[in-house]
């Protein structure tokens, strides 16, 4: 969630991200399930958003290469169709550092970073980062052996 | 070798990191890889679980104020674990001061083999201000009432403690107007304890308060009676030269390493690896000799009065054992990496604990007693002079480097050296700062933190302040740093300091930097201060000094007990890293801004340690203004 939030402020730096104004938005937050246990959530890249077909502007559209929903800031027009219609509720309504209105914004998951910045602070292994294939051979591997799959941390 | 100079930009150490890659054994460096990214809320300080209903964490991030499950507020926890932290130092220092006491107590009973009373002259100055009768008496005696006096330092519940109005006049009435002149050591840090337990203290100015008060009773208590009783029990320090870095361990003698920070075990092995009988052992071991070498504080203590060479500071001492050449590592307490144990698993290096507060599984532990010293010092040495056969010949790697230095400089001798032979007074020093020729002094001590380049941080810092013509005392791993880039020698002066400082050091023969003594001696510091201050010409307060401090690698509680002293002792500090504090803007705001209207200094955090050493100098300079002082002599 820290990490999160300091990927998207302007200096990059939790000390002095922590005093921005607007403050940097987290688009992951770590929630507790019914059964008592806590699990992170944030944009599913659904298969078939949404988001999307809500969005007027036309400023939420899926990458055919990566299968990434992605939205364009410059676009939105903060009529928050995107929010309502979101069956995660993880896009956030967000000032700008140099935007007058408010926007929406979401995950994208961190496209100029090697691995996510939330998957690379997640000390416990709970946030893995790769194709679908290699995550599912992933899931009962030890640790050490899901990063070398991974090739993450 | 890049990442290796990345780290460190002692040459030694660079070489025994890339030793340490080859052979695979991790570091401190390594391990803070490992660990990154580091936890933001831990960072900041808004993580608090002092109940079972926590742990709770605020979100820095979240625009709705939070408060944790009690409704403490990140005001309240950032100041509530800052406070613990001071509490944690303060204790750290003020049990070592205890376990001084102690070993004073029994040398006055005669109850021990090893210590008696050293300093005669400084014994009847502490007599007399606790108002101990001298005359007619023995030395015995009256260090036997002594003692008792300097227990109830620890024990006392009401009043005042004596050391701290020792202070000038002026600061001790602001200390009484805020209401935190300490009472007693242990009084305070359960104090601190029981405030900040779940449902008590919620002012985090109340809070933050009281943590300065907690460090006024080590700074100018716990610390200052470990620096004074040291001194009459194992004598003051005198300017002495040595060696320094890990090119004083030696390829043919027996290398015994002490590491650590009390000088009582260690100052008693000086005399144990001196003595005829255990050479003689060593040369029937097939070694030249026997060399002990000192690490940290430790170290410090026994290069101050003995000579003792310095093999290294805080983030050297697990490269010591990576040598190879280590026959035995005997340590106390504090800034003991747990980690050593692993390292020496991979030599034949023993490592063996003396403490019974600091003990390692699977480590050697033969138990310190003071009324046994010299027997356990012996014990001690002859277990590393056997070990000294099973040394790898080939597996040794002593980096060829080390550094001479002069150390040795207390409150006390400054002014012989400083007034001349003919007059012992501060005198010399304050004309010298009224006139221009020196700017003022700084105070740069602290520890190695692997978040900051080894030894960078200090080093930098120093040479920029000499040059602007400060003059710098320091201590701790900060003065084992400068001696390994040969700040502490007289030359120095020639090389690097401004014209002023450069003519005082030339003329008096002193380095520019000036090595006080172990993390305790910071308290010679504050004494040296109150000395200017009774000499007159400067102002009535410490906090009217042209002075600053700083602990530019800080990473331990007991620099955040150290910098917090200073600040409510009027001097402004700066600190390499921010103190864990960020989360609470309040809190933030207080200790690095408001604090110095209250009690004169405050915090400045700078990671840039040139940039720093502005900080401290543009301060130097408003203080001279204040004063009225003449501008600079040259400039
Ligand atoms: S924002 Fe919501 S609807 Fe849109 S892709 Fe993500 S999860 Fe699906
Ligand atoms: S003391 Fe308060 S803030 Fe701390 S863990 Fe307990 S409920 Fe949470």
């Amino acid at each position: 969630m820290i990490a999160c939030a300091v990927e998207q402020s302007s200096t990059g730096e939790l000390f002095k991200a922590i005093s921005e104004t607007p403050l940097p938005v987290s688009l992951i937050e770590v929630t507790t399930a019914k059964e008592g246990e806590s699990f992170p959530l944030q944009c599913r890249h659904c298969e078939e958003p949404y988001c999307i077909d809500a969005c007027i502007a036309g400023a939420i559209r899926k990458d055919p290469e990566t299968g990434l929903v992605l939205s364009d800031e410059e676009k939105c027009v903060g009529c928050w169709m995107c929010v309502m219609t979101c069956p995660f509720g993880v896009i956030r309504v967000s000032l700008l550092p140099d935007k007058k209105g408010k926007i929406a914004v979401k995950c994208d998951l961190c496209q100029d970073r090697k691995i996510p910045a939330c998957v690379e602070a997640c000390y416990t292994g709970a946030l893995l980062f790769g194709e679908v294939e290699d995550l599912i051979r992933a899931v009962n591997k030890s640790k050490e052996d899901r990063d070398v799959l991974l090739n993450s941390r | 070798m890049d990442k290796t100079k990345e780290r460190s930009i002692d040459k030694t150490t660079q070489d025994m990191l890339q030793r340490a890659k080859e052979m695979n054994i991790p570091t401190a460096w390594d391990r803070l890889e490992s660990m990154l990214p580091q936890c933001g809320f831990g960072q900041l300080g808004i993580c608090c679980r002092n109940c079972e209903m926590g742990p709770c964490k605020i979100n820095p991030f979240s625009v709705k104020e939070q408060t944790g499950i009690c409704g403490a507020s990140a005001d309240t926890i950032v100041a509530r674990n800052f406070i613990r932290m001071i509490a944690g130092g303060a204790a750290a220092h003020s049990d070592h001061g205890r376990d001084i006491i102690h070993a004073f107590m029994l040398a006055a009973q005669g109850k021990t083999d090893a210590y008696g009373i050293k300093d005669e002259v400084k014994l009847k100055v502490l007599a007399r201000e606790y108002k101990v009768k001298i005359d007619g008496r023995e030395n015995n005696e009256i260090a036997a009432e002594l003692a008792d006096k300097f227990f109830l330092e620890f024990g006392r519940q009401y009043g005042e403690m004596n050391p701290p109005r020792r202070a000038p006049e002026k600061r001790v009435k602001l200390w009484r107007k805020l209401g935190i002149i300490p009472r007693g050591v242990d009084r305070e840090i359960v104090e601190t304890m029981h405030r900040t337990v779940m449902g008590v203290d919620n002012d985090y100015k109340n809070i933050l308060m009281h943590g300065f008060r907690t460090a006024l009773a080590d700074g100018w208590g716990g610390s200052m009676i470990a620096t004074d009783l040291s001194d009459v029990l194992f004598k003051s320090p005198e300017p002495i030269t040595a060696k320094s870095n890990l090119g004083v361990l030696s390829r043919d003698e027996v290398n015994v390493v002490v590491h650590g920070h009390e000088p009582t075990l260690s100052d008693v092995v000086v005399d144990a690896v001196r003595s005829p009988e255990m050479i003689a052992l060593a040369k029937k071991k097939g070694a030249k000799g026997i060399n002990l070498v000192g690490m940290c504080c430790t170290s410090s203590e026994i290069l101050m009065r003995h000579g003792i060479p310095v093999a290294g500071n805080f983030l050297q001492q697990e490269l010591a054992i990576l040598t190879g050449a280590v026959d035995l590592m005997m340590v106390d307490v504090q800034c003991i990496m747990p980690a050593l144990s692993g390292v020496a698993s991979a030599f034949h290096t023993k490592l063996v604990t003396t403490s019974p507060k600091n003990k390692a599984p699977g480590v050697t532990h033969v138990e310190f007693k003071a009324e046994k010293a010299y027997e356990i010092a012996k014990e001690i040495v002859k277990m590393a002079i056997e070990n000294f056969p099973n040394r790898n010949g080939n597996g040794i790697h002593i980096p060829d480097k080390s550094e001479d230095l002069v150390a040795g400089f207390t409150a006390e001798n400054i002014y012989n050296f400083l007034g001349g032979a003919y007059r012992a007074t501060y005198r010399p020093l304050n004309d010298a700062i009224i006139q221009g020729r020196i700017r003022g002094l700084a105070g740069v001590v602290g520890c190695n933190n692997p978040k900051i380049k080894h030894n960078y941080g200090h080093i930098e810092m120093a040479k920029e302040l000499i040059k602007n013509d400060v003059l710098v005392v320091v201590t701790g791993c900060s003065a084992i740093a400068d001696s390994e880039a040969g700040l502490l020698q007289p030359e120095a002066a020639v090389k690097y300091a401004g014209k002023g400082l450069r003519e005082i050091c030339e003329a008096v023969g002193i380095p520019p930097i000036l090595h006080v003594g172990s993390c305790v001696d910071n308290s010679r510091i504050l004494i040296a201060l109150t000395n200017v201050i009774r000499e007159g010409g400067l102002g009535e307060d410490i906090s009217d000094l042209p002075v600053a401090g700083a602990a530019p690698e800080w990473m331990s509680e007991k620099a955040v007990s150290i910098a917090s002293y200073f600040i409510a002792s009027g001097v402004l500090t700066v600190l390499g890293s921010p103190f864990q504090i960020l989360g609470s803007k309040k809190v933030t705001n207080f200790l690095c801004n408001e604090a110095e209207d209250i009690v004169g200094g405050k915090f400045v955090f700078e990671g840039d340690p040139v940039k720093a050493a502005h900080i401290m100098i543009d301060h130097i300079d408003k203080k001279r203004k204040a004063l009225k002082l003449k501008p600079m002599m040259y400039r």
